[in-house]
């Protein structure tokens, strides 16, 4: 089985516990304005590997991964979209060395169709772009309403999951969008985590090495009092449901990352 | 009976090794064994530290405007131009003798820089006159007409070739105008001691050399011994001067301190070595606190207070130097380097709260470049102590590490380490330093017949060029073998010359005083352009390279056609070129008789050099133009490195240990959001780093944590950063005092995680 492969990096340190082996795969369906990797959406770039290339790459690294409780993350472009390479991919490192598997997906996918690679994942790195549907659209150009499937369907089904947000100014920095993000992920079991990821420029080279004009050109990065509200409006959000629903408030706490 | 009682314990209260257990060390010189015997190793974490007192603020404020002023004097507060440096050359001086726990600086005054000629006199004259100071005719005279220095016996036997190499820069930094440095005298001795007992057992041996045959190395040793009974008899002046008597051993901490730091002051104030390193101490006095503690004489707060004052002391070294002597080791270092932690050969740690406190500088005093500060790495260190230097790592950027798993069978458990990464045995082991040969040169001379693409003349062989119009791999690896083995013979014999007149006229009198008398030597040879020469043959042997010649037929320039791997992406194609030539090379130079029966060994380290280095070599087959710096120690190339951190550090860890015994240099930069999230898990993730990369066999590590637009920011804004430290090959500096093509050229390198 073949994968196309964007690229590698053996020292992960931000995509999940521990030290981490990152594959980033080629190819996406979103069109993210604020993508810092523009270069791996095309479908039919990158470079083209099997499965046990890919295993060759990982094994000389093993005692770092495992020494720091880390392991093994797929993200790309997005990795659901070459779900059976992962699959497979999953299940092998788990047999060869019981390696912690990630995947970072932004759920777009039909979660009904991913459920055997999600049997092989040990946490989903899950972004929600946007809560509020046209928002999504006009800033993806899809709609979010499978991204909030799956991340039902990982809730009902005892799946771990880090929920992160980008957050860009001017696009996702509505009061009441902030609160119902965090009322939606209130409403989730097996959140360990939630990340707000503060929009940076520094994708901004790779649109312009590929002849592209950045959609997001002169939008600023948050800064600290934006991303302190944006934080305390999801918290709030995220609190209030959980006082609905009887839940522990305590057991997440949102990181800025 | 309790009267007799009583007096028997007054008597024991004024005994120096009160409380200690005995055992051979009692009998004969033995530090490993006082330190085997009576040392408690430490597996708390860091809540015992304390902050750094009121005095210690002070002295710290005193430092600091001092430092700013020496900025601002463009480098050299003031030089005694007057006086040459000996052990007893110089009145006291102090920052505060009120106020300092450990007093004693190389001159009168703080920061006055001494003049130490015995070296040399050119270096002394040019180094005055740099920063704008005049030395008087008559001392010049001295050292010119009456006195003869190792510069000038160096270049009275150097043969043509020799100086052609050093012309050219295929053979660099050579010790031949300046001290060698990279002699750890064992200094905890005359603490643990007292010197009239050293100075005993040094006449015993003068007794022992009585022999029936006088031959040139007896007569040497004959020499050299009484040299060091005189010395260490100025070690004793020097005491008495500042109101000391070192001729007992140390009754206890702030004496244990006091004795040892005198020691060393002797050493610099006699030497201006290249590197002048404290070897392994700490955990030796820790023991005389842990004593003063138990008595009650001592507080927590004043054992730190100790530490900071004594470490102080190491950060204000300070010794005249040339601009150009800058540009091979630059930002002023002085390798005070001090040893800390590892493993004993009995399984038991030797990290103590000691070696806390002497990390714990870095947050008292703030961050520094000196002392060196060097962790001797083990799987088996305690790992409250792993994460306590990880934060300080991730926090300060001021620490190296090397890789005591891999060390201690060679060199035991009392081994410290000279300079940045030559380990050798205290007290009982010394080196040559010889600085390094540039294989990257030295590849092309393999295809250009023996010319320097520079100067387009002869340096070395004669041999038929390679006239292909594509370079063909088992071609230029042939010649390339060649040029190695005539650059190891002619490397060697240089070494040679040096060493033979650096002991003839600036023997190291103080620190060989505090050595055995039968001593191991090795002749440190080291190479330059590792990852440059393999990446060349890489690129050679997997793409196809075309020399472009000029009308001399010497290769000025190489176009490479398609794709070749490149080391550091832990891709055995090309590592394996980098292992062949470290071996080859080793090989090489053991075939070769060094001085005094050294024994060979080489260095994969560049200091600050590579980019000198860089400057003297023309465009290399690997794509690297001409001028451009080559990286650093062993690192790979930046940004041939595609495959994250662990490839890189997996590449370099390839390196046989065991043919570059002087040590492996690798500088690691990370920002810190690719490190972790936190700062727990930006420490655990170190750690575990670490481990792996130690656990691989590697031998050393510097680690910086920033960001870059951070050191853009200090290189605009130096006056905002007084203290910014980074890791540089095997050392540590503050990057302000790096000239501004070394500062890009570290802003430049790989910076893992940056996007």
């Amino acid at each position: 089985m073949n994968a196309r492969v964007h690229s590698i990096e053996t020292f992960g340190t931000v995509d999940g516990p521990g030290i981490r082996f990152v594959l980033f795969l080629q190819g996406c369906a979103l069109q993210c304005q604020y993508c810092h990797n523009r270069d791996t959406w095309n479908l039919a770039g990158g470079k083209v590997m099997t499965i046990d290339e890919v295993l060759n790459e990982i094994e000389p690294y093993l005692s770092y991964y495992r020494s720091s409780n880390g392991g093994l993350t797929v993200t790309g472009g997005e990795p659901t979209l070459q779900a059976p390479f992962v699959t497979e991919l999953f299940r092998e490192v788990k047999k060869r060395w019981n390696l912690h598997t990630t995947l970072d997906t932004n759920g777009v996918n039909d979660v009904n169709k991913l459920k055997e690679l999600y049997e092989v994942t040990d946490l989903v790195l899950l972004d929600i772009k946007h809560i509020d549907n046209k928002k999504h659209m006009d800033l993806t150009a899809v709609s979010n309403a499978r991204t909030l499937e799956t991340a039902r369907w990982l809730s009902e089904n005892g799946k771990r999951m880090w929920i992160r947000h980008v957050f860009v100014p001017t696009k996702c920095d509505d009061e009441q969008d902030l609160l119902d993000l965090g009322r939606f992920i209130g409403s989730l079991n097996g959140v360990e985590k939630f990340e707000l990821l503060p929009y940076h420029q520094m994708g901004t080279f790779k649109w312009e090495e590929l002849g592209l004009d950045y959609p997001l050109a002169g939008v600023a990065s948050p800064t600290d009092q934006e991303i302190e509200r944006a934080v305390q409006l999801i918290e709030k959000g995220r609190q209030d449901k959980n006082k609905d629903t009887g839940k522990d408030t305590n057991k997440i706490y949102p990181s800025v990352s | 009976m309790s009267v007799a009682e009583k007096d028997l314990k007054a008597a024991e209260a004024v005994q120096p090794w009160r409380g200690f257990v005995t055992g051979k060390w009692g009998r004969e010189v033995n530090v490993n064994d006082f330190i085997e015997q009576n040392i408690a190793p430490y597996h708390g974490d860091e809540s015992f530290l304390q902050g750094a007192t009121q005095n210690t603020k002070q002295l710290w404020d005193i430092v600091s405007q001092l430092s700013k002023e020496e900025r601002e004097r463009g480098g050299v507060w003031d030089v005694d131009v007057n006086t040459p440096s000996s052990i007893v050359s110089h009145q006291p001086g102090y920052l505060d003798k009120e106020k300092e726990k450990v007093v004693g600086v190389q001159t009168d005054a703080p920061f006055r820089r001494a003049i130490q000629p015995f070296g040399g006199i050119k270096m002394m004259i040019d180094a005055c006159k740099a920063y704008g100071f005049e030395m008087p005719q008559e001392v010049i005279d001295i050292f010119t007409n009456i006195r003869k220095t190792h510069n000038q016996g160096v270049f009275d036997a150097y043969t043509s070739d020799m100086r052609l190499a050093r012309k050219s820069g295929v053979i660099t930094g050579l010790p031949d105008a300046y001290g060698r440095g990279r002699i750890i005298g064992d200094y905890r001795r005359p603490a643990l001691y007292g010197v009239d007992f050293l100075i005993k057992q040094k006449k015993q041996d003068l007794l022992n050399l009585e022999l029936d045959a006088l031959d040139q190395d007896t007569i040497r040793d004959r020499e050299e011994t009484s040299e060091q009974i005189r010395a260490l008899g100025e070690l004793k002046h020097l005491a008495e001067m500042h109101g000391f008597d070192m001729s007992k051993p140390a009754m206890n901490a702030t004496e244990a301190f006091q004795w040892l730091y005198f020691a060393y002051l002797a050493a610099i104030k006699e030497q201006n070595g290249a590197a002048m390193s404290l070897g392994r101490v700490s955990s030796f006095l820790d023991i005389y606190i842990e004593r003063d503690l138990k008595e009650g004489t001592l507080t927590e707060e004043e054992a730190q207070e100790l530490v900071d004052h004594f470490v102080m002391k190491l950060r204000i070294v300070k010794f005249l130097r040339t601009p150009d002597y800058n540009e091979l080791f630059s930002g002023d270092p002085t390798w005070v380097t001090e040893s800390i932690g590892g493993m004993a050969m009995n399984g038991t740690t030797r990290v103590t709260k000691n070696s806390f406190r002497f990390l714990h500088t870095l947050f008292n005093l703030g961050p520094a470049p000196e002392p060196n500060l060097t962790v001797l790495w083990s799987e088996q260190l305690p790992e409250a102590f792993k994460k306590y230097c990880a934060k300080a790592s991730i926090e300060t950027s001021s620490i190296q590490y090397e890789n005591d798993d891999l060390m201690r069978p060679f060199f035991g458990d009392d081994y410290g380490i000279a300079c940045c990464v030559s380990a050798m045995r205290i007290g009982k082991q010394m080196q040559f330093f010889g600085a390094r040969a540039n294989l990257a040169k030295a590849l092309l001379y393999a295809i250009n017949g023996g010319k320097d693409e520079k100067l387009g003349i002869q340096v070395g062989p004669e041999l038929p060029p390679i006239t292909s119009e594509y370079l063909n791999y088992d071609e230029v690896m042939k010649r390339f073998k060649q040029m190695m083995e005539w650059l190891a013979k002619l490397y060697m014999n240089t070494l040679n010359v040096i060493h033979y007149m650096h002991d003839k006229y600036a023997y190291e009198r103080i620190e060989m005083a505090l050595h055995d008398r039968e001593i191991l030597r090795t002749m440190a040879c080291g190479i330059a352009g590792l990852s440059v020469a393999a990446d060349s043959l890489s690129a050679i042997k997997h793409a196809k390279v075309k020399p472009i010649r000029n009308e001399q037929g010497i290769a000025i320039d190489f176009e490479v056609e398609g794709e070749y791997p490149c080391y550091g992406n832990n891709d055995d194609r090309v590592d394996g070129i980098a292992i062949e030539l470290v071996e080859s090379f080793m090989n090489m130079i053991r075939k070769h008789k060094a001085y005094r029966n050294a024994l060979p060994t080489q260095s994969v380290l560049t200091i600050t050099s590579n980019v000198v280095y860089g400057k003297k070599t023309g465009t290399t087959p690997d794509g690297r133009k001409a001028g451009e710096p080559f990286a650093p120690g062993a690192n790979p190339m930046h940004g041939r490195d595609k495959k994250g951190a662990l490839a890189s550090l997996n590449s370099v860890a390839k390196l046989p240990y065991e043919h570059s015994l002087d040590g492996i240099s690798n500088t690691f930069s990370i920002v810190p959001k690719a490190l972790g999230k936190d700062m727990d898990g930006r420490t655990s993730n170190l750690v575990a780093m670490m481990d792996g990369y130690f656990g691989r066999g590697a031998h050393h590590l510097n680690v910086n944590v920033f960001d870059r637009e951070q050191l853009m920011d200090a290189m605009e804004h130096p006056e905002n950063y007084p203290q910014l430290t980074i890791r540089v090959s095997g050392y540590a500096v503050n990057f302000i005092k790096l000239t501004r093509e070394q500062q890009m050229d570290v802003i430049n390198r790989t910076f893992h995680g940056s996007m």
